[in-house]
């Protein structure tokens, strides 16, 4: 009955958190974009299209590049890529970052010394330089070998945040109280320790989509990105490799930086209205 | 505490061993003979070519079986010797980079300190009143969720190209040449100014959420209530809160240390600033493996070190570490 | 009279609505009383300890009237209050030990306090000293971080701390609680060995361990579901309280020598009410083995004997 009535009571405040709403409604306006953009277009991305360094217009939505390419069907297939790295990167960091962390919060001494040095090791360490590696190894890369990459560097940041919560709730009364009854380890971490869990992981989550997105965006733009398809960052590294820049071609990368600002900001703005739903101190009266 | 010490060093010299190598493996791993792959983009004549390759063989010792390699690199880099650099032959390596160094503190020392301080202090501003919250916090999310090379480009496209007020590419004006003077040093601020924005900018709007919320978590603490129940004024308890809140912020700047890093590469790339983070786009560009190398043990070090300084700093400031030494609360 | 409370009413603020956690307590601490404050958990206790000298959301001031030395509270007013507050009135918390800052020396963050309430804290120093030889602190503790201090010494530390200004009133919410019995009695007894050194004139001593205020108050207060049951002097509360619910609690409490197999230990069947919607008349009624139809209408707090109070019409009617 009170799990019950806990469940209804999120939702409640779910839905009328202001945060949440309009974060949830921008993430998905560009989502839906991702979708129907492709359909409202004939063009190939790296197509000849017509006249080059056109500003937008009616013909060209969001004009062209100085290849006469269509900036607007660049856009809406990088849109693709950037969705598709932050679920699959921010996914895989979120998944290392469980495993270690909480292996390292709940089983402590030993094990924890040892992954806190890994989590250690691996946050110093300048990731370009294996991604150069990776890069020349690979001379045709796809995004999911980016996604990958990024989400087996991102994890650290999480592995801290979720040990630290396994710490704090492993020493909660009701855990103690299981063990004292006999219950398997593996029992009490399903049903007394992950239901507690399972909002921090989701904001956990969420925070890892928007730093996967940025990152993939700081690659690509360096040219460390994938070589076969399109994508935002690629898009703004082109534009200033052409000149965009210099010959004052906004709407070839206004668009693509603005569409990441948008998404990652609206992800970190859900964030938080999601801290509120889920932890009744930080609620509004 | 000396074991708290001990173990932290042995950390870092793990980390910087096992970094060092990686680095170590980047010319070895790169597919192909990588002096071949270096030399071939290097427009020499046949005789220069078989010269330069002997000696480079012969220094890296590509026919020395690979442990014995990896000791001459470890050998070669106590005495300072990071190779030469192919993309400006012939000046080796050491020399590239050091001349890249000053331009790089420059331009990340003051953008790091003043984002963390500026954010930080608004930030705990921000907390003082709804009104100030609503309209700081949502300025501070933006901010944040920009991608650095994206505000570089914006910033260098309205300042630079449509107003036409402040340069967008190198560090100084291209018809000077380095000097003590006035003239250079307006030359060299008006070309530091964009990317220092840029950088500070984004910085600036993560502290300032971050010390938002920890201000709000300080607030909420028994030890602000007792002082309320005491009567005593908000500014006590403010401060307080403050001081409290700037230790996880400490904590957060070494860990943001590796995004900082590659936020100043993207922005030097799109300002054309010559420090190292564009020192290695032309690298990579180059396939200049030892250029790349250097740089990126430059960077190891230096991110190792600051890393080391922050542990430090934090043990002098938080008490609690002090006495304790508390692995994780119990 | 120390302390008049008339009418006071503290709601707490809800999406659901107002809780009524305190709901009409009327009553008086005399100077030099050491009060006690009973009831079970949710029965409003804290509410009106806390009420009365930080109220801040969610507790919400309905109604009532509150003086101290024939000086009006008000505890309304945040602003006001911060006058009244350390001096006139001082709290030991129920979080006592997590109530100083943990990154201030003790001796730093209490002469930051003293000064930022104009008190010169050099000059009271001394006095500190003093106090804290009386409590069994050596003098370094000054000079320690709370992280170096033990449970018992933090919360006897946050004692001198709370009454170093000699307030007329203190409030001891929950302060034995997370003790353990002898450190309990030490504890208890310093509160009676600080009233009798006038370093407090009046305390209201919040707690739920009816055996602690047997030893050290001089009365003891009753409540219930957010209202006022009994109060009397200590002797009367235990050997011959009144309402029904008293004389249930102390049945309740174990006695030393008895066994269970000789005596049951009675046990009071039912849960309090919940104070969102509470029941019409006296909120004991439910649970109540003498309630009657009478009891449907919500009994005052009356004075039945000399400085005996009591909410029950059955006690009414004996009188009557």
């Amino acid at each position: 009955m009170t799990d019950l009535k806990k469940r209804s009571e999120i939702l409640y405040f779910a839905l009328r958190n202001n945060k949440l709403r309009i974060g949830l409604a921008v993430v998905l306006f560009f989502l839906v974009l991702t979708f129907v953009g492709p359909l409202l277009t004939d063009y190939g991305p790296y197509e000849y299209v017509g006249p080059a360094s056109q500003p937008p217009s009616s013909e060209y939505w969001f004009g062209t590049t100085t290849f006469g390419q269509d900036v607007f069907t660049q856009f809406v297939l990088g849109l693709k890529a950037t969705f598709l790295v932050g679920i699959v990167g921010g996914g895989l960091g979120t998944l290392i970052g469980v495993l270690v962390g909480f292996s390292a919060g709940y089983r402590g001494g030993v094990i924890d010394e040892v992954l806190n040095m890994l989590t250690n090791i691996v946050l110093v360490i300048p990731t370009l330089a294996i991604l150069l590696i990776i890069a020349a190894y690979l001379t045709v890369r796809g995004i999911l070998a980016e996604s990958v990459f990024i989400g087996f560097t991102a994890w650290p940041w999480a592995a801290r945040a979720i040990r630290a919560q396994t710490f704090s709730l492993r020493s909660r009364d009701f855990v103690d109280l299981a063990r004292l009854s006999g219950m398997k380890p593996w029992k009490i971490i399903f049903t007394e320790i992950a239901p507690n869990m399972m909002s921090y992981l989701l904001l956990v989550f969420i925070l890892q989509f928007g730093g996967a997105i940025l990152t993939a965006a700081t690659l690509d733009f360096i040219g460390l990105g994938p070589t076969n398809a399109v994508s935002l960052g690629l898009m703004m590294n082109n534009a200033v490799l052409w000149g965009a820049l210099i010959l004052g071609m906004w709407w070839w990368f206004v668009p693509p930086g603005a569409a990441i600002m948008a998404i990652v900001g609206a992800l970190y703005v859900t964030n938080v209205g999601l801290d509120e739903v889920f932890n009744p101190k930080l609620r509004e009266m | 505490m000396k074991r708290y010490f001990g173990r932290k060093v042995l950390i870092y010299i793990l980390t910087f061993f096992l970094a060092v190598t990686i680095d170590w493996l980047i010319p070895r791993f790169m597919p192909g003979n990588p002096i071949r792959t270096m030399l071939s983009r290097a427009q020499l004549h046949a005789g220069a070519y078989e010269a330069i390759y002997n000696y480079y063989a012969g220094l890296f010792g590509l026919d020395l079986p690979i442990w014995q390699q990896y000791l001459n690199f470890w050998k070669a880099l106590f005495h300072g010797d990071l190779g030469t650099s192919v993309l400006l032959f012939p000046q080796p390596v050491t020399k590239v980079i050091m001349n890249a160094v000053p331009y790089d503190v420059f331009l990340l020392l003051p953008s790091i300190l003043l984002s963390w301080l500026a954010g930080n202090w608004f930030g705990a501003f921000a907390a003082r009143s709804k009104w100030l919250d609503n309209t700081i916090s949502p300025l501070g999310y933006i901010l944040t969720a920009t991608p650095y090379m994206w505000l570089g480009i914006l910033l260098a496209w309205t300042f630079g190209i449509v107003l036409g007020i402040l340069p967008i590419s190198g560090a100084y004006s291209y018809a000077l040449r380095p000097h003590l003077s006035w003239v250079f040093l307006g030359s060299l601020l008006q070309h530091w100014f964009l990317p220092f924005a840029s950088l500070f900018l984004v910085g600036f709007g993560g502290w300032a959420i971050g010390m938002r919320n920890m201000i709000i978590y300080e607030l909420e603490a028994d030890y602000s209530h007792y002082l309320e129940a005491l009567g005593a004024p908000r500014r006590l308890v403010r401060q307080y809160a403050f001081r409290n809140a700037m230790l996880p912020q400490l904590t957060g700047l070494a860990l943001q240390l590796g995004v900082i890093v590659s936020g100043a590469l993207a922005t030097e790339i799109v300002f054309s600033y010559p420090g190292i983070g564009y020192l290695i786009l032309g690298a990579i560009q180059n396939k200049d493996y030892f250029l790349i190398q250097g740089c990126f043990l430059f960077i190891i070090i230096a991110v190792l070190l600051a890393n080391f300084a922050i542990d430090i700093v934090y043990v002098l400031v938080d008490p609690r570490t002090r006495t304790g030494m508390l692995g994780e609360a119990a | 009279m120390s302390l008049q409370v008339e009418n006071l009413r503290v709601y707490y603020q809800t999406l659901r609505g107002d809780v009524k956690a305190l709901d009409g307590a009327t009553f008086s601490i005399a100077d030099r009383e050491i009060m006690g404050l009973a009831g079970e958990s949710g029965c409003g206790k804290s509410t009106l300890g806390n009420g009365l000298i930080l109220l801040t959301p969610p507790m919400r001031f309905v109604e009532g009237r509150v003086t101290i030395d024939d000086e009006e509270l008000p505890i309304w007013d945040m602003e006001r209050m911060d006058g009244f507050r350390f001096r006139k009135i001082s709290i030991i918390p129920q979080y006592a030990m997590n109530a100083m800052n943990p990154t201030r020396k003790i001796g730093k963050m209490t002469s930051e306090l003293l000064e930022s309430r104009n008190v010169d804290s050099r000059a009271t120093l001394p006095e500190l000293e003093r106090r804290l030889d009386l409590v069994e602190l050596t003098r370094d503790v000054l000079n320690m971080y709370p992280i170096e201090l033990s449970g018992g010494m933090k919360q006897r530390m946050v004692m001198v701390i709370s009454t170093l200004l000699n307030p007329s009133l203190l409030i001891a919410d929950e302060i034995t609680s997370a003790l353990d019995v002898s450190t309990q009695k030490a504890v208890a007894d310093m509160l009676v060995e600080f009233r009798d050194r006038e370093f407090v004139k009046s305390m209201m001593v919040i707690t739920h361990d009816i055996s602690i205020l047997y030893q050290i108050a001089d009365s003891i207060l009753i409540m219930y579901a957010g209202q006022l049951a009994e109060k009397a002097s200590t002797e009367v509360i235990i050997h011959s309280p009144r309402h029904p619910y008293t004389k249930l609690l102390i049945s309740a409490l174990p006695k030393v020598g008895v066994k269970y197999a000789e005596r049951r230990l009675a046990g009071i069947p039912g849960n309090p009410p919940l104070l969102l919607d509470p029941p019409v008349g006296c909120r004991f009624r439910e649970r109540c083995p003498v309630a009657f139809d009478r009891c449907l209408q919500e009994p005052q707090f009356i004075e039945v004997e000399k400085d005996h109070f009591v909410a029950c019409w059955k006690e009414f009617e004996r009188d009557a």
